[in-house]
């Protein structure tokens, strides 16, 4: 269940800015940048722009995800980041100096640990002069933490960037309620006696009641799982479509698990506990099993249940993007290239995760390819209501004119390219970590099944959506997430 | 999420007295053929689960008229006596609507008592059957719904049926009036409404073949209302008659101790229900019809149902779509007044600037405004989240910046003529040339405030009540200059700020103000003549004023009081003289200008609710006596000498083409300044109580007085040909 924490449309500009600052510094190096993509014989255009240098990514891994309340549920977040930090040091040996910046994506922030991503670096032997920040954008935030990193290499800022994710959502910071807080805060400000208890005597037993971490829309106080029923229900998606979705998600990953695809993931001992080395979330079952489960939102007539939403996972990932001729320099062999990405936001209630049909045509049409290009399409999973729900509304000619003003529909993607090692509600959806994952899985399956491009796209709370390109050495992927 | 749009499904229907909706898109059915005679229902059948649809043709509402009555029957029947069919489902075509009640236009078409009765047995044969009804039923409503007509639970239900509140879907759960909510649907695959409208059938379809399969239990949970009610305590002790007998009281004081006894309606309803319990649904249900043909017949459903029909006309734009909208808003003094209607334009997206002269001025204003919103979060009216973006429509400042952006400025500076004059020239020296300048004053002449203005036909008047959020009432002061794009423009304001309007033209003291100085001078008299106050207060509002007379001079300041009694004495002389102005003037140069400082003829203190008299008040009061006339004092007569003034002064407004229509003359003075509901306003109340009986009241208390009770020519005309009404 991806219900989380409210990001109200503000952020969306952040990237478009960071463009726009640098966007007049000379490129002193980009011409001979332009050099390499030049080597693409194929038929399909290169995606490389004039004057922006090419980021790739060289490799990237994550810690198995596991359910919530499991193997992790001792760890602290910084942890399970380390171990994706070290688990990627190891897999490419990327000398620790080098790396310029470290910025990781988290959502449900431990109060300790607010820059994770600057505890977990030291935490895992990078240079102690590194820097590392936090980002935060919902389910998007590690997609978040990557385009930052390519804003910071295609201004020519950093050449070499970690970025990454987590969420632990095992243990999620419970407050005292305001009154208690302000009451203790007031308490040490005190200095007589008397002051104190005349402090104290105010105190009531409801002062006690603790406060959750919202898992509702702040700005419309609906939870994410309520939102995606009525949104199945507005686009006419049956609890049997959004059954057998599910079960094709858990079935695929269940194959790629078997088959060994899911390469991306890293073991991590737990401290006092086994070596972890795979995702526990995956449960191929029957549609006849889950036909008997109850709705979990809208009771007692909806149609998303615990088995077609994502559940509450823990888990980190990691990735090491580089500006192009940099790797080559470091005599790597990039396993993708970052091209266009592009967030969108639209109306929290009623298109709250509605974002892949709104960014999916604008990334495309921005990078000049169709839907026909793209051969690995990765989107996240929140729920299967919403996956169908798209997948409706990008088959609506009606949706495309009245909503999108457009003329035509956007189109659907293939199935047969559509999250073939299973996607967030098998593997499981550590809301800070999955970005990563989405694009670790485009850049993966265009090696092993061939093909050029891939898409990734997901959709956060706050109604916000975003889209980015990944490139494959000799092939281009491109993706979206929102 | 829409306040006033509910959706619900019961799984038993109701009757609704009043349901109120908006929205209409019109569906086809496409259900078997030979249905489609039809013009109110069609049905069609879903597995075993017949869906009915109401659909009155050619009305943005479905009402109970004649023939949806009999077509219903019909296809209920055809249900009943169909073998596939174990359930169904009613539902409206009309996304927003299911049933809007009895139409009011057929029940005041109907002549005489028996006819309504008729209608109102119909009625309740059929809902009678429906209850009955041996396959099980499901009502799918989208609307939403006033008051209902639950004949079923006793005094929980009774205090709805009383007071016909207005019950949001969420609380018709909780009160379990309501078995299951549906929320609205966003955007899909067609639009929101009509999928919403789809989705709720099929959720109701789902429900009414999980009740014929007996998966589902038609048994709901207990609600609020049962549990708080019906603990099986009470439910013992309602068994016992004299318990009964007990709570009939309690409910029969508590309702005259509110309506005074000008309302018949309430109490039939406690009849109707007390004879329902102790001698059976049949003898209520025959009561019922009865009392309810009885109430129509009433003058107060007259008065009433006039008032309906004067506010639906108050609520359109009789100049027409003005040449531009106003989307952005200035408003001049973030005083009580300009706050208030800084509060109303940015709920309703309106940007909005309030500009103050001083910051503690302007704080206050914001404040205000901020505590208005922050009030319906307290409610549950609005989210936190809506309350601060409707808060970012209000900019704070104390210059002009942004007033070349203004498509309107509205002042609600002090009422001074001078400092009128200082501001509009300074507002003319920044505004582009389309904006309109109106002034929200009380008495003071607009073309007097034009008179310094550039540009007198984009100058306008729009007169609020106090407390703006509250008061539904507008006043538009239109002067000979003001063009007529101006006064379309000052209307589409008003009715997006939810107002009911009425045009006037200008004047001294307009149309509101002007029906209250003679009354209000009358009050003078009557507290010069040594009636207590309190004694006054409790006479008006017997005779059905919200307010009483003596409170309602502290409520809107004596200071103000004073203002407007000298100004429009001065214009109007003698015929507005009575009371003693200067008894106002004493209270002024003491300080008691009414609540807001704390003393007039009552003290005010902070948290305390009782009012007692001002002592201060009585030295002033016998330096000022005057003998009472004995022959028009007695209570009756204190009652009708402020009435008929008021009603006698509106009538002259109507005469001196002030006023347009009596139309609006019954809605401002009803809406804003309070005259009885029950007597539907002074044009209905001369129509209903007789001009003839009027102008005698006048006629004695002229002989006792002198001119100020002379009837005006058009009331006397009135009485003279009784033919002759204001009402056809």
């Amino acid at each position: 269940m991806t219900t989380i924490l409210a990001y109200p449309f503000k952020n969306l500009p952040t990237t478009s800015k960071w463009a726009l600052r640098f966007a007049i510094r000379p490129l002193s190096c980009s011409s001979q940048l332009r050099a390499a993509p030049a080597v693409q014989t194929k038929t399909k255009k290169t995606l490389a722009k004039p004057n922006i240098r090419n980021v790739v990514v060289v490799d990237g891994v994550r810690t198995p995800f596991l359910l919530s309340g499991t193997s992790y549920k001792d760890l602290m977040p910084h942890d399970l980041a380390r171990a994706a930090l070290t688990g990627l040091l190891h897999r490419t040996s990327v000398p620790k100096e080098v790396v310029d910046y470290i910025i990781f994506g988290t959502v449900i922030q431990e109060v300790k640990t607010s820059n994770v991503a600057r505890e977990a670096a030291l935490g895992a032997g990078f240079s102690d002069k590194t820097p590392a920040h936090t980002v935060t954008m919902a389910c998007i935030s590690a997609n978040q933490a990557m385009t930052t990193g390519v804003g910071l290499i295609a201004s020519g800022q950093c050449d070499v960037i970690v970025a990454g994710g987590v969420e632990l959502m095992s243990d999620v910071p419970i407050r005292h309620s305001r009154k208690m807080r302000k009451l203790m805060l007031d308490l040490n400000k005190a200095k007589s006696m008397g002051q104190r208890l005349s402090l104290i005597s105010k105190f009531r037993l409801n002062f006690l009641a603790p406060e959750l971490p919202a898992v509702a829309e702040f700005s419309t106080s609906e939870t994410m799982g309520h939102s995606a029923d009525r949104l199945a229900a507005a686009f006419a998606v049956s609890r049997l479509e959004q059954d057998e979705y599910a079960l094709r998600s858990h079935s695929l990953a269940k194959k790629a698990q078997d088959e060994g695809l899911l390469s991306d993931i890293v073991p991590f001992k737990v401290p006092g506990k086994d070596t972890v080395t795979k995702d526990n979330g995956i449960r191929p079952s029957s549609l006849e099993q889950m036909a008997k489960l109850k709705p979990a939102f809208i009771k007692p007539y909806g149609t998303v249940t615990a088995a077609n939403s994502s559940f509450l996972t823990d888990g980190a990932s990691a990735i090491l993007i580089m500006a192009e001729e940099k790797a080559l320099a470091m005599g790597y062999k990039p396993k993708a290239y970052l091209r266009d990405f592009m967030y969108v936001s639209q109306d929290p209630k009623d298109q709250l995760l509605l974002g892949p049909t709104y960014a999916t045509p604008k990334v495309l049409e921005k990078a000049g390819l169709t839907m026909n290009d793209i051969d690995a399409f990765e989107f996240h999973e929140a729920f299967s209501g919403q996956i169908l729900a798209n997948f409706k509304a990008m088959d609506s000619d009606w949706f495309a004119e009245n909503y999108m003003g457009r003329k035509t529909k956007v189109g659907l993607p293939p199935l047969e390219k559509f999250n073939n090692w299973g996607g967030s509600l098998s593997l499981g959806h550590p809301f800070g970590a999955t970005g990563c994952r989405l694009v670790m899985a485009a850049a993966n399956r265009l090696r092993k099944e061939g093909g050029q491009y891939g898409l990734v796209a997901a959709c956060a709370a706050g109604g916000q959506v975003r889209y980015r390109g990944v490139i494959g050495p000799s092939r281009e992927s491109f993706s979206w997430n929102d | 999420m829409v306040a006033c749009r509910a959706i619900g499904i019961l799984s038993r229907f109701s009757a609704f007295r009043i349901l109120r909706s908006r929205g209409y898109i019109c569906r086809n059915f496409t259900g078997s053929s030979a249905l489609l005679t039809r013009t109110h229902i069609n049905y069609g059948v879903k597995g075993d689960v017949a869906v009915v649809r109401i659909n009155s043709p050619n009305s943005k509402v479905n009402t109970l008229s004649k023939e949806l009555h009999s077509e219903f029957t019909e296809v209920m029947n055809e249900i009943w006596a169909s073998d596939q069919i174990r359930s169904a489902v009613l539902i409206s075509s009309k996304p927003g609507c299911f049933i809007a009640g009895a139409d009011i236009n057929m029940l005041s078409a109907c002549k005489t008592l028996q006819e309504v009765t008729q209608l109102s047995q119909e009625a309740q044969r059929i809902l009678e059957k429906l209850e009955k009804s041996p396959k099980p039923v499901v009502a799918a409503i989208n609307g939403s719904c006033l008051g209902g007509g639950l004949e079923v639970g006793v005094p929980a239900a009774l205090d709805m049926m009383l007071t016909g509140r207005n019950i949001r879907a969420d609380r018709a759960k909780k009160m379990g009036l309501v078995d299951q909510l549906v929320e609205p649907l966003g955007p899909g695959l067609k639009p929101p409404e009509e999928r919403t409208m789809e989705y709720l059938e099929e959720v109701a379809i789902t429900f009414a073949k999980g009740l014929a399969d007996k998966k589902i239990s038609p048994k709901r949970d207990k609600g609020l209302v049962e549990t708080f009610y019906f603990t099986e305590l009470t439910a013992y002790a309602m068994t016992i008659p004299f318990v009964r007998q007990q709570v009939y009281k309690k409910v029969e004081e508590k309702v005259r101790k509110q309506t005074k006894g000008l309302y018949p309606a309430p109490l039939k309803i406690i009849d109707v229900v007390k004879t329902g319990i102790e001698q059976g649904s049949d003898a209520g249900y025959l009561s019922e019809s009865q009392k309810f043909g009885e109430l129509i017949m009433t003058k107060e459903s007259k008065a009433l149902m006039g008032l309906y029909h004067g506010q639906v006309l108050c609520k359109k734009n009789k100049f027409g779509a003005p040449q531009k909208d106003v989307k952005h808003l200035a408003i001049l003094g973030a005083g009580l007044m300009g706050a208030g209607i800084a509060q109303v334009s940015v709920d309703k997206g309106l940007k909005t600037i309030l500009k103050d002269a001083t910051l503690t001025g302007l704080d206050r204003g914001q404040q205000q405004v901020f505590r208005g919103l922050n009030d319906k979060v307290k409610k549950k009216a609005l989210t936190s989240f809506e309350r601060d973006s409707i808060f970012s429509n209000l900019t704070g400042q104390l210059d002009y910046q942004g007033f070349e952006k203004a498509d309107m400025v509205i002042e609600a500076v002090f009422e001074d003529l001078s400092l009128k004059h200082r501001v509009l020239k300074e507002v003319e020296a920044v505004i582009p040339d389309h904006c309109i300048f109106a002034s929200n004053t009380s008495a003071l002449p607009i073309s007097e405030i034009a008179a310094v203005s550039k540009r007198p036909e984009k100058v306008i008047g729009m007169h609020y009540f106090s407390p703006v959020d509250k008061m539904q009432l507008l006043e538009i002061i239109t002067t000979e200059k003001t063009s007529r794009d101006t006064s379309a423009s000052a209307v589409a304001v008003g009715l997006k700020q939810g107002k009911v309007i009425i045009v006037v033209k200008d004047g001294p003291g307009f149309y509101t103000t002007r029906c209250l100085a003679p009354m209000m001078s009358e009050v003078i008299r009557i507290l010069q003549e040594g009636v207590d106050p309190k004694k006054l207060d409790s006479l008006t509002t017997s005779f059905g004023f919200p307010v009483g007379a003596a409170t309602l001079v502290d409520e809107v300041g004596v200071d103000v009081a004073k203002h407007v009694a000298e100004d429009l004495g001065k214009v109007f002389g003698e015929r507005f003289g009575g009371g003693n102005p200067e008894l106002l003037t004493q209270m002024v140069s003491k300080g008691f200008l009414g609540r807001k400082s704390g003393k007039g003829f009552y003290i005010y203190q902070e948290g305390v609710k009782r009012k007692d008299l001002n002592s201060d008040m009585d030295s002033i009061l016998a330096s000022l006596k005057l003998p009472p006339n004995s022959e028009v004092s007695s209570d009756e007569d204190i009652q009708f000498r402020l009435v008929t003034r008021f009603v006698n002064e509106a009538v002259m407004c109507l005469q001196e083409g002030i006023l347009a229509t009596p139309a609006e003359g019954d809605i401002g003075a009803v809406f804003g300044l309070g005259f009885p509901p029950c007597l539907g306003g002074p044009f209905r109340f001369v129509d209903l109580y007789g001009a003839q009986k009027i102008v005698d009241r006048l006629k004695k208390y002229e002989a006792a007085y002198g001119k100020q009770f002379t009837p005006c020519q058009l009331l006397a005309d009135h009485a003279n040909s009784p033919n002759k009404k204001f009402y056809q």
